[in-house]
């Protein structure tokens, strides 16, 4: 049983830190896991930068169509960014309840995240109706199209990030806090953070620049 | 167990650990930065709706505000720091933000200059009369 304990917590066979100490082996998987989902959500980041790119150069391609001032709600993207700044928090709380195994407060933060994000996700769905309502949807001109995807990507992004929290919040209930479990806990952290910061260049540069042009 | 003390002892750091810290102290950091990010958040969405600033430095101003409201979530969020034992992740990031600057930056320029150097849209019109 105490070998088996130990093989586990020990992939690598480091028998201790003295030993792991001298001879500096793989780093243990949770450090591998989150480095190589890191470098995913870089790459992430790099292709929302095209679609940053494709929106700011055709900002100003309205074909005689409605400007982004004409547009934009500013009190409903305050909403949005006020919902996914408390996700993000409500996360952070969710990774620290999972690091304490304290599945009550884990679920309950999770529980918050996603009802956060389902309200970000009407929201910004609510926003895309009025705009097709208003005759102003992605195929009136470039400015709109490219608004469309980049907004629109933002939005798939957050709502494949509420289905992977459900999955994770099963998974706990089913499994418990098992390594692999709080691995995928970390990925998910992580995913949920980034989508917030791209969340405020989607605000700051298509909004609010939006808003003053 | 003794994953946990293995893992604190690593010279690593995973995106997103914090290493060791209290359950309070961790918490703090999160507090700190969403009051960080809501104070930043409200700047930009107040100088955009007032008149009390000079209009043509809202656009640079926006954008600086964007840029620090990102370091705060990379630092008391994702937990990227300075530290030694971070030194991979942060130079992940750093090529990251190089092909996201060369990316927007190049194609800007590039469109711009375009535009600069084009032919006003009616005199192209007159010649393929």
């Amino acid at each position: 049983m105490a070998t088996a304990a130990v093989a586990h917590a020990d992939p690598h066979q480091l028998r201790g830190l003295a030993a792991a100490a001298e001879h500096a082996g793989p780093a243990p998987k949770r450090i591998v896991t989150a480095y190589g989902f890191w470098i995913f959500l870089l790459s992430d980041i790099i292709m929302f930068s095209c679609f940053f790119a494709a929106y700011a150069v055709l900002s100003g391609q309205t074909d005689g169509g409605p400007k982004g001032s004409e547009l934009f709600d500013l009190r409903s993207v305050t909403a949005e960014t006020g919902c996914l700044l408390l996700s993000s928090f409500t996360c952070g709380l969710a990774s620290i309840a999972a690091d304490e195994r304290e599945t009550t407060l884990f679920q309950l933060a999770m529980a918050l995240t996603c009802a956060l994000g389902l309200a970000f996700l009407s929201l910004e769905l609510r926003e895309f109706a009025t705009l097709v309502a208003r005759g102003a949807g992605p195929s009136r001109s470039a400015f709109l199209s490219s608004f469309f995807t980049l907004v629109g990507c933002h939005g798939l992004h957050v709502s494949a990030g509420v289905l992977w929290l459900l999955t994770m919040m099963a998974q706990v209930t089913a499994k418990g806090f098992r390594a692999d479990i709080r691995r995928r806990i970390v990925c998910f952290a992580l995913f949920w953070h980034a989508l917030d910061i791209i969340w405020v260049a989607v605000f700051s540069v298509v909004y609010l620049l939006g808003a003053g042009q | 167990m003794s994953d946990q003390s293995l893992e604190s002892h690593a010279t690593d750091v995973a995106p997103g650990d914090e290493g060791e810290g209290r359950v309070r102290t961790r918490i703090l950091g999160y507090v700190v930065g969403l009051g960080l990010a809501i104070v930043l958040t409200a700047t930009s969405f107040f100088i955009v709706g007032t008149d009390l600033v000079w209009q043509p430095s809202i656009p640079v101003a926006i954008v600086v505000l964007a840029i620090a409201q990102m370091g705060v979530h990379l630092v008391f969020f994702l937990h990227i720091t300075t530290g030694p034992d971070n030194t991979n992740n942060v130079l992940a990031l750093a090529f990251g933000v190089l092909i996201v600057i060369l990316v927007i930056g190049g194609s800007l320029w590039i469109m711009a200059n375009l535009n600069a150097n084009m032919m006003p849209m009616d005199q192209i019109m007159q010649m393929q009369r």
